[in-house]
């Protein structure tokens, strides 16, 4: 037997086979004689059978029948149905409505008829459910327990909504710049200790990160460097042809690179490959509580995850700015030897005069305060993240976009330093 | 218009003999493994319409595995699975998609959706799968988390921001929300207090009187077993070993049935060491 839908295939005799359609008796068919294989499609549109709510008048009460499926597929058709019904006017003061006509029956239909009880009651009229089996009781009496607190809406005040809009994130920006500072704060604390007891340095950590940090990252920093020194070089060839002063683009491509195109470069490169892993990796511990755990069994997480991942940024990004200047400088030349016709050994001649050392220690002093500041915003974000996968992916990304902003303003408080210094 | 019921087989024996109850779940010589570890070996289980059964057996058995399997996320090796009279290799995406759209999956940790809140959550089937009305998307939203035991105030709240047993309620919420035929519970107790998992197990046992359901739970907890399941199914060494009501399992002689059933942390042995040591407070 085949049942649950609208349809249903019954054995009326010993070799007939009747097919009924809501309720009714759609086709015979007689069984052949033997075992038999019987495919049964229900594919296409039967036209008749949709749910109904019939109203009639009888004497004092309206009696509203409810005959057919009252199912979720059915709802849409069957609230529209039901609110044509409310608004339909009638004097009848009771009504009655009659469910026995009903042949399925789920949690939204049984919603249904139950909203239309309170809809008619609350216009003071007296409505009951009669004709309730005795399997659809327990359905009707727990749905009308429910929704008896009216929805409150929650969209007051909506026009002042973009200013405290405003003042969220302004507290917020607040907010996160005190957690840099405390986490700096927290990040020394935990420096120093380990500088006094070098047992509680995590050593084998550190190396681990720096091999991700520094030595996974040198192909694709000198790949990108030596473009940039390449197209610097170009455009410099290019533009100073006209003035016939090809061979300052040298004096340019040194100072551009040695003092902010290199450290930059490989700054934001760090940061979108190994700021937003930490940030990713802490705020997935966190999610899983491997933070608290780890402070549950007495240790630091600062000691055990941050510091290491700090140490090795601090270490590996220094490495890559010098690997990077020198694939920029290389670049550089190379352009001016075969697109420029510069001899190499005139390049070489030319840089050694109008770069000093300065220039070069301009660079590299930079290096490590920017991974300073790219490890601990990678760090504070990833211990900002929450339960919820979403948090962990806005987190990422404010991780990534917060460290290149603020490498892009120490880059400029250090070019204000430098120049008060005369260097 | 159910359209979506689809093409559905069956053999008819041309004497009008009387069909046994209706299996409305159909698993058959089922072979599954991960590599070269075979965890469900030829199982065979049959669920009938209308009951709760309640699906044990020993840690690591592959219980989870063969309710994942059943709802199509792990591959199996061999065997046929029917559901709902439908065979679930055979059939169309079309066929496939209806049929997931009559059974609901209680997963064992909830399984929310983190970006989401809980009224979302349980609204989620809805909106993809039905054309109704927001406002009756609301009501029924909330009906169905009323009738979990939850409070109106719930609805707002994000999942991350719920204890165990609110998410447990929630998820369950969200296995309903398409008013299934078939609900999947996996670990529906486990890590609810005495108190919450006895009010869930009541909670399942009204709802599958009142909606109807059939209950396929796979369960570690004794008092489940014995307090709303209608026949209990064991697994192991990778088959069904022995399947039937509570009585069948407390009289089994089988090694590991009698470890289970009768064991220290059973009602039974309970009951009997307390009559062994009377006096004794339990």
């Amino acid at each position: 037997m085949v049942s649950g839908c609208d349809m249903a295939v019954e054995l009326s005799t010993d070799s007939e086979l009747m097919f009924k359609y809501d309720g009714t008796i759609w086709r015979r068919s007689r069984l052949p004689s033997g075992r038999a294989r019987i495919r049964i499609c229900t594919r296409g549109v039967f036209v008749s059978g949709g749910p109904e709510l019939k109203s009639a008048v009888d004497g004092e009460r309206l009696v509203l029948a409810a005959v057919g499926p009252w199912t979720a597929a059915h709802s849409d058709a069957l609230e529209r149905t039901i609110d044509e019904t409310v608004a339909t006017p009638a004097a009848a003061r009771k009504v009655e409505i009659d469910m026995s006509g009903i042949d399925r029956l789920d949690t939204f239909g049984a919603w249904l008829l139950e909203r239309l009880r309170r809809t008619l009651a609350s216009d003071g009229r007296e409505a009951v459910l009669v004709g309730v089996s005795d399997d659809r009781r327990g359905l009707i009496e727990d749905l009308q327990k429910v929704n008896l607190e009216p929805a409150e809406s929650n969209s007051h005040l909506l026009g002042l909504n973009w200013l405290a809009a405003i003042g969220a994130t302004m507290a917020e920006v607040t907010r996160s710049f005190l957690l840099l500072a405390q986490m700096l704060g927290e990040v020394s604390h935990a420096g120093v200790r380990a500088l006094i007891r070098p047992g509680s340095f995590r050593l084998t950590s550190t190396v681990h990160h720096l091999d991700r940090v520094g030595w996974r990252a040198v192909p694709i920093i000198l790949l990108i460097t030596f473009l940039i020194g390449a197209i610097i070089a170009q455009q410099g060839i290019f533009h100073f042809r006209r003035f016939g002063a090809e061979v300052y683009v040298v004096d340019m491509v040194g100072v551009l690179v040695l003092r902010e195109i290199g450290v930059l470069i490989v700054c934001i490169m760090v940061a979108g490959r190994s700021g937003s892993a930490y940030t990713a990796e802490l705020g997935a511990m966190k999610m899983r509580e491997e933070i608290d755990a780890l402070r549950t069994m007495g240790f630091d997480p600062v000691e055990v995850l941050i510091l290491p991942r700090i140490v090795a940024i601090v270490i590996a990004v220094p490495i890559l700015t010098f690997l990077g200047s020198m694939a920029a400088l290389y670049g550089g030349g190379l352009v001016c030897w075969l697109y420029g016709g510069m001899n190499p050994d005139i390049f070489l001649s030319r840089l050694k005069e109008s770069i000093s050392l300065n220039h070069f220690v301009v660079g590299m002093v930079k290096a490590p305060f920017m991974a300073m500041m790219i490890g601990i915003v990678a760090c504070v974000e990833g211990l900002q993240v929450k339960g919820s996968a979403d948090s962990l992916g806005s987190q990422t990304t404010a991780s990534v976009v917060k460290s290149i902003f603020l490498v892009i303003v120490l880059d400029g408080f250090f070019a204000i330093f430098f120049a008060s210094m005369g260097k | 218009m159910d359209t979506t019921m689809a093409a559905t087989e069956m053999n008819i024996a041309a004497a009008g003999r009387v069909p046994a109850p209706k299996a409305i779940i159909s698993v058959s010589d089922v072979v599954v493994g991960f590599g070269e570890r075979v965890i469900l070996d030829h199982l065979s289980l049959d669920v009938m319409r209308g009951e709760i059964l309640g699906f044990v057996g020993g840690s690591g058995a592959g219980k989870s595995v063969l309710m994942r399997t059943i709802v199509g996320l792990v591959p199996k090796r061999e065997g046929r699975i029917t559901v709902l009279d439908v065979d679930l290799d055979a059939a169309t995406d079309e066929e496939r998609r209806a049929i997931e759209r009559r059974w609901g999956v209680l997963f064992q940790h909830g399984a929310l959706f983190s970006s989401l809140t809980v009224l979302q959550n349980v609204q989620f089937p809805m909106r993809e799968y039905l054309d109704i009305s927001p406002r009756l998307r609301d009501e029924i939203a909330m009906a169905k988390l009323e009738m979990v035991g939850l409070k109106a105030d719930v609805g707002d709240k994000y999942p991350a921001e719920l204890s165990g047993g609110m998410t447990k309620r929630v998820a369950l919420a969200r296995a309903l929300a398409l008013d299934p035929d078939i609900l999947f519970l996996d670990e529906p107790t486990s890590g609810l207090d005495p108190i919450g998992a006895g009010d869930f197990d009541e909670l399942i046992a009204t709802l599958q009187r009142t909606l109807g359901l059939t209950v396929f739970m796979v369960t570690h907890d004794l008092d489940s077993l014995h307090t709303v399941c209608d026949r209990i199914a064991v697994l192991a060494d990778g088959k069904v070993i022995a399947a039937g009501p509570m009585s069948v399992m407390l009289a089994s002689e089988h090694p590991w049935l009698k470890a289970y059933f009768r064991g220290k942390r059973s009602r039974a042995g309970r009951a009997s060491q307390e009559t062994g040591r009377p006096g004794a407070a339990s």
